[in-house]
């Protein structure tokens, strides 16, 4: 396994452009979220400080920092896209099966690197929060500093899936480009399934069945949080109340469609002539 | 003798296409071997089932006796398909790296067989700066990195210089001469037939013949000559027991042989025939033109 991963770190860390990406998706998300902790002050007219809203407090932090730091997977989408890419474009996937990697190798190679980086970018976004957190948050008790931190357990989860469904574009269509266009397609394509559900049932089933589509299950690891932010700031709107929590078969939706993206691009490989 | 890799009708299809059509044979240790064919004869197809990039439709394929999965005996393999293929933003040093990983062959061995192909001073330079010829040879140097058992070239000289060409084919010379069993396929036939000890022909999938070089070229050989006394001379060969036919052009005879005979007693035999010759050849037939011949036949 570390002979996998090493293999693939090291395509990866010499390619300039995937190097950039790479720096780019762990450093911006931490920028983002370190530059909207301190306070700004706009020239003396007014001072903006997001802490004072009591998003940085605990449990509410790990929902509001996972749910955006998701936007930022879309680099490391590029990455992952292009690795498989690049591999065809290069013809390097042939010479490294012929040196001796199997099919099964260089899927698991790939998909041993996406589990790695999603894990390196929970961890990193896991620390940043509770540090943040521990600045700003009224409450300090580990009660309630570790509740909710099953939003890191649906990021990383997140991210291992949408990185999977990466690869298998990745695999099917062999351009980079393609694969991002695809990943668009399917977004649409959700959205069809949607309409078409709405109008043949009701909304309600239609809701059910979207929640089982790839991206929208992605999606409901993590659900929005500016309601709960205006919940917390407004109590007595109940009418306002969703629920944001994390559930198991939410999970266990992704991993099974992430289960399947690696056995469809395993599957794919082997039945292809290359 | 050690039997390296065994071929057993193995059959491609590609749809309606039939690119390698009930094909067998085996490698046996030590050997230089040859496969000739035309463009779209199935060589590199045949490569690729081997080699584990390309599916077979039916058929057997076994490496080493059967002893070891085709995955684990791709590591006793050195191999290169056409055109080189490497990370164009890596340098050679650390393409070759790659393939240690992947081959679980010691780093130490990059140095080795850079300096086999004569691109040690160029290691750190990026692949994508190399030239064709240059390239060709670190795919060489790749392919020796695990001091293969059998090494498989796939038109190893295709798009070189004629200098790139020479140096490729004294570098395949050089390894053969070092005890490696060699898989060459190419459709440049007086590169087989300049390195090859044994040679199996291809025409659309089929084999058409698997021996040994020379016992291909089977002939007893043929005699150019000229001579002022030229119509005694085709008089002569007309109803002779000893040659075949004759031929013909302008000034120039060719007889075949149809029993062996060197030079110097047909020349001995003419003088006492008191035919002069103005110009005595004698040749055998070239690896072409019985290739030409037997692709051409069926």
């Amino acid at each position: 396994m570390l002979r996998l991963i090493n293999l693939e770190l090291q395509k990866l860390f010499l390619n300039r452009a995937s190097k950039i990406l790479i720096f780019i998706s762990f450093i911006l998300p931490f920028t983002v979220l370190i530059l909207s902790s301190i306070k700004i002050n706009f020239f003396g007219f007014f001072t903006l400080e997001l802490g004072e809203l009591g998003i940085f407090n605990f449990p509410i932090i790990w929902h509001i920092t996972t749910f955006f730091a998701s936007y930022f997977k879309l680099f490391f989408a590029i990455v992952v896209v292009s690795m498989i890419g690049n591999e065809y474009s290069n013809k390097t996937i042939k010479q490294n099966l012929i040196d001796g990697l199997s099919k099964k190798e260089f899927i698991l190679s790939k998909f041993y690197t996406i589990v790695l980086f999603s894990l390196f970018a929970t961890v990193l976004i896991g620390v940043a929060s509770f540090l943040i957190g521990l600045y700003y948050s009224s409450y300090t008790e580990a009660s309630i500093i570790f509740r909710e931190t099953e939003f890191l357990l649906a990021y990383f989860v997140k991210l291992v899936g949408f990185f999977s469904l990466c690869l298998f574009f990745g695999m099917l269509v062999k351009r980079s480009a393609f694969a991002l266009a695809f990943l668009f397609l399917l977004y649409i394509f959700e959205w069809i399934i949607f309409g078409v559900a709405t109008k043949t049932s009701n909304l309600e089933t239609a809701w059910k069945i979207k929640n089982f589509l790839p991206l929208e299950s992605m999606y409901n690891l993590i659900n929005q949080p500016f309601q709960r932010v205006v919940m917390t700031k407004y109590p007595e709107k109940i009418d306002m109340a969703y629920d944001y929590s994390v559930y198991w078969y939410e999970i266990a939706i992704v991993l099974g469609w992430t289960a399947i993206f690696i056995f469809l691009s395993y599957r794919l490989l082997k039945q292809r002539d290359l | 003798m050690e039997t390296i890799l065994t071929i057993s009708n193995l059959t491609k299809k590609f749809g309606y296409l039939t690119a390698v059509k009930d094909l067998s044979f085996t490698i046996q240790k030590g050997n230089v071997y040859g496969i000739l064919g035309p463009n779209g004869s199935g060589k590199s197809t045949t490569l690729g089932i081997v080699l584990n990039v390309v599916n077979k439709t039916s058929g057997e394929f076994s490496w080493f006796e059967g002893q070891t999965t085709t995955h684990d005996a791709l590591k006793k393999v050195g191999a290169i398909i056409e055109n080189p293929n490497f990370y164009p933003y890596m340098t050679a040093y650390q393409n070759l790296k790659l393939v240690c990983k992947i081959k679980g062959v010691d780093y130490s061995k990059i140095d080795e067989k850079l300096g086999v192909v004569g691109l040690l001073d160029r290691k750190n330079s990026k692949f994508s700066n190399y030239s064709l010829g240059m390239k060709q040879r670190l795919a060489i140097a790749s392919a020796l990195l695990n001091d293969p058992e059998i090494l498989i070239l796939d038109e190893p000289t295709n798009g070189l210089d004629p200098q790139g060409i020479h140096q490729i084919r004294s570098l395949i010379k050089q390894i053969a001469s070092e005890g490696t069993t060699i898989l060459l396929a190419s459709h440049l036939l007086d590169e087989v037939e300049k390195v090859c000890s044994h040679v199996v022909v291809l025409r659309k999938g089929e084999k058409l013949y698997s021996g040994r070089v020379d016992e291909m070229i089977s002939s007893h050989g043929f005699f150019e000559l000229k001579s002022v006394q030229h119509d005694t001379l085709v008089a002569y060969f007309k109803d002779n027991p000893d040659f075949l036919s004759v031929k013909v052009e302008g000034d120039l005879i060719t007889a075949f042989l149809k029993q062996p005979m060197d030079a110097s007693t047909f020349n001995s035999l003419m003088f006492e025939k008191g035919v002069t010759l103005s110009h005595l050849v004698k040749r055998k037939e070239s690896l072409e033109e019985q290739f030409l011949k037997l692709t051409d036949n069926n």
